[in-house]
């Protein structure tokens, strides 16, 4: 049995190996079919894994919730395109100036599926029922509400939520699914009862059926009239259901697209884009917001620890050649500490760029001089680091098989140690490692928080260091957003000034959908939105 | 018979418990635990030391091993295997949801295994012709070596997504059972050919084939009539060695088929180091190969009735 298992893992290696090998062209492909959308229909949708659990709040996977984000709306919406928060659940919303006290006013005659309202009081019980769900049940509700006072509803429409410190960040995270509004009724129940299917929410899809490991059927909302100002109508949702299937093996899932027995597919394969194009059907992608792929370096290491060797980093990797060789014309080369989606990005591509030359100076000047092997030597320390990173994304040891070559070529001698997600969790928390390879989605800039400040996971190790630690704490009580973007912008520079993140790639999504199929959306945080979604019958 | 009975089922439970601590034993030698993997995993969101200890003590990860062990011990001999880690589902609710999907795709893929495997044995044993009984026995090495996932993916490529005669997932009865069951049969079919050709063969060269023979039997006739009965009983022997090889085909054709059963849970629950599913599964899969031994060690005797014979007279020495 265990062998087995074994087997499938070194069969889905071998897969990985020969998706990283070709590239792949989306850019050709059918469009979309046009004209007004039609009502109606059943979209049957291909995941790659199996959800976790049915509750979005404990969601976090992102092939959960392409299913939990249909069933609840959320207190705002972001613009995948600006940014921008717009009105959901609630047509306006207050930040006091010193961003602790948010105050919510919410939309009239909303109703979960059970026919109860949707009232402050609802809000108050939601976010408090997350509080008691913790970390653990619930890592990133948790994490938004870190600092949680309580909330005060002050009419039926209106909700006050206090923190014990200024969290600007909390705006933005009350558009996700894992702060969405669920009814009395399933907020009250246990955590692990949550997860089994049962939950009630106001979105514009309702559960009809959840079977753990296999599949979901979601049926629309009828009267359904409070949408995102997002959504490109208000109304009701345009598909009569989505039927949500765990296909695990993505040549199965692109031969069920190809041949019509799938209207749309996770995680597309680059080597898979050509059969899904010649079905008529098309991919689409999308860049994750968030921290970009990059080399997280741990700071107390061998040669990590000189700040010239960590500077000379950043410009020896040839980040097109990355892209272009493992990964195909869906994805985007790394040019900051965050990825070109998320707001409050910069743009710091004139220092996130290929030059060897420049990084070889750095290191001569530091005093690492080349040895016998090409790899560089200063007191008799050789400089040389390792990486440890996780099988999460297939094109991870293809990423970093070219990036050793690259390395080398400026005398660095990086060796790689892929680990089981268990065992990279363990070195994580130990800090027991050179360099860790990852990379986390979220569209706001609080992201370079919960990755670099000192106070966090602080997988860098470091010290207390200034302008970086001012700016990641002054960003959560800026609320103007141009003065938040500003601080945003400054903290990018300031990790890598401190050679804290080598940036390499952005992760991408890539949806296979069929030729019938219109209206396949992805929000702010690269996730999928089916409100607007219809099939051509 | 009876002291027989009680003292394989004796047995039965030790190598239950001897599965149920062993697969313990393992899991807790895994590096990380699963609260580390659920809170950490998929997000990469660092969870305060004070949630996860929490969660910890919730389900008893923070005792000291031996009273988690007797713990789940306890509650194992209840019949409670406590609830998935990852979806909060029970474990035996878990279980049973998979259950009848691998049960159809385990028996059909047997019952093809079996018509293939003692089909070809028995045509290779039969024909006077070298080069058709070369042909033949060369047929199940082939079978062995084919690698599960490379068949279901060759099958649906050509039967699903070219001629469309089946679903390439979710599908019931007939049409959604066959290419998984034909892919699960081919390795089991192959060891049922090699063991039952090997024991026709032999068989073929007792004397009482010659006195058959004499008699003025068919060479058919001999073969059904007389040579598979006994030759039979050495294959049966091996039925651990097929269920073996049926459950690790499942393990890979779920995937591959996209069918929700207990392969595909247990692939899922090594992953997540979901431990209490992990460990009802191997349970399980102890139970299964317990129930198919006694089965076949009950089963021995009709076949061959000196089996019989011999343990009585064992019994009677030592009383």
């Amino acid at each position: 049995m265990k062998r087995a298992v074994a087997l499938t893992g070194a069969v889905a290696a071998a897969l990985t190996l020969a998706a990283c090998g070709g590239g792949g062209d989306s850019g050709g492909g059918s469009g979309e079919p046009s004209g007004p959308p039609q009502a109606g229909g059943v979209l049957r949708y291909g995941l790659s894994l199996a959800p976790t659990c049915s509750d979005p709040a404990q969601s976090a996977t992102n092939q959960t919730i392409y299913v939990t984000r249909q069933i609840v709306d959320s207190l705002v919406d972001q613009d995948p395109e600006t940014g921008q928060l717009k009105p959901w659940l609630a047509d306006t919303w207050t930040v006091s100036p010193d961003a602790r006290t948010f105050t919510f006013h919410l939309k009239p005659g909303i109703t979960f599926s059970d026919g109860t309202p949707l009232t402050a009081d609802s809000v108050r019980k939601n976010f408090d029922s997350i509080v008691a769900l913790g970390g653990a049940k619930a890592p990133l509700g948790a994490s938004y509400l870190a600092g949680y006072a309580g909330s005060t509803v002050l009419d039926p429409q209106t909700v006050r939520v206090e923190f014990s410190g200024p969290n600007a960040q909390f705006l933005q995270a009350t558009s996700t699914p894992q702060l969405g509004i669920q009814s009395d009724a399933t907020v009250a129940k246990s955590a692990d009862d949550r997860c089994l299917g049962g939950n009630v929410g106001s979105g514009p899809f309702t559960y009809t059926e959840w079977k753990q490991n296999a599949s979901a059927t979601l049926a629309k909302r009828a009267g359904y009239s409070w949408g995102s100002a997002v959504f490109a109508s208000q109304g009701e949702a345009h598909l009569d259901k989505i039927v949500f299937t765990v296909v695990p093996e993505s040549g199965v899932r692109t031969g069920s697209l190809a041949s019509g027995q799938l209207d749309a597919i996770s995680d597309a394969l680059p080597q898979d884009v050509s059969q899904i194009e010649s079905g008529g059907g098309r991919v689409q992608f999308t860049a994750n917001p968030g921290v970009p792929f990059g080399l997280q370096v741990n700071v107390t290491r061998g040669p990590l620890r000189d700040p010239a060797v960590r500077a000379a980093l950043v410009p020896a990797l040839d980040r097109k050649e990355l892209v272009d060789t493992v990964l195909g014309p869906q994805f985007k080369v790394a040019t900051s500490v965050l990825a070109s989606k998320t707001p409050g990005y910069v743009d710091l591509s004139s220092r996130v760029k290929y030059d060897p030359d420049a990084a070889k100076k750095l290191l001569d000047q530091a005093g690492w001089v080349p040895g016998g092997d090409g790899i560089r030597v200063k007191d008799g320390q050789r400089l040389a680091a390792s990486v440890i990173f996780a099988p999460v994304f297939a094109g991870n040891q293809a990423i970093l098989e070219l990036t050793q070559q690259q390395l080398k070529a400026i005398g660095f001698d990086l060796r790689l140690e892929p680990l089981s997600v268990a065992e990279s969790n363990v070195r994580q928390n130990n800090k027991d490692f050179d360099f860790d390879y990852y990379n986390s989605t979220r569209a706001d800039g609080d992201i370079l928080r919960t990755t670099f400040a000192v106070d966090q996971r602080n997988l860098n190790a470091r010290g207390p260091s200034e302008p970086l630690d001012g700016l990641l704490s002054q960003q959560l009580s800026a609320t103007d957003p141009g003065a938040r973007a500003k601080l945003i912008g400054d903290a990018q520079a300031a990790v890598l000034d401190q050679g804290l993140w080598i940036p390499t790639i952005e992760l991408s999504q890539a949806i296979g959908v069929g030729k019938n199929v219109a209206g396949v959306k992805f929000e702010a945080s690269a996730r999928l939105q089916f409100h607007d979604t219809w099939l051509q019958r | 018979m009876g002291r027989y009975v009680i003292g394989r089922v004796l047995q039965a439970v030790g190598v239950l418990w001897a599965a149920f601590t062993l697969s313990f034993a393992g899991l807790y030698l895994l590096p990380g635990d699963p609260v580390d993997m659920a809170t950490n995993a998929a997000t990469g969101t660092p969870v305060d030391a004070a949630a996860a200890a929490e969660m910890r003590a919730r389900y008893g990860l923070d005792q000291p091993l031996w009273t988690q062990y007797w713990a789940a011990l306890t509650h194992a001999v209840r019949g409670d295997l406590g609830r998935s880690i990852s979806s909060g589902q029970t474990v035996t609710a878990a279980l049973g949801e998979a259950l009848p999907s691998t049960l159809v795709l385990a028996g059909a893929g047997l019952l093809l295994a079996v018509i293939a495997g003692a089909g070809l044995a028995l045509a290779a044993a039969y024909t006077r012709r070298p080069w058709l009984r070369g042909l033949l026995t060369a047929i199940p090495p082939v079978g062995a070596s084919l690698p599960g996932f490379w068949v279901g993916l060759i099958l649906l490529q050509v039967f699903s997504f070219r001629l469309k005669l089946v679903p390439a997932f979710g599908g019931t009865g007939f049409a959604g059972t066959v290419l998984p069951a034909v892919t699960v049969a081919i390795p089991v079919a192959a060891v049922v050919a090699q063991v039952l050709y090997a024991s026709l063969v032999s068989t073929w060269r007792q004397p009482f084939v010659e006195v058959a023979f004499a008699k003025g039997a068919s060479r058919w006739w001999v073969q059904l009539r007389h040579v598979l009965r006994p030759a039979a009983a050495p294959a049966l022997t091996v039925a651990g060695l097929w269920t073996g090889s049926v459950l690790a085909g499942v393990v890979v054709t779920e995937t591959v088929f996209s069918r929700p059963g207990i392969g595909r849970l247990a692939q899922e629950s090594v992953l997540h180091e979901d431990i209490p599913v992990v460990q009802g599964i191997v349970v399980f899969a102890a139970l299964v190969f317990v129930v198919v031994n006694l089965l076949v060690d009950l089963a021995y005797p009709l076949l061959d009735p000196r089996v019989v014979q011999a343990n009585s007279r064992k019994e009677r020495a030592h009383a």
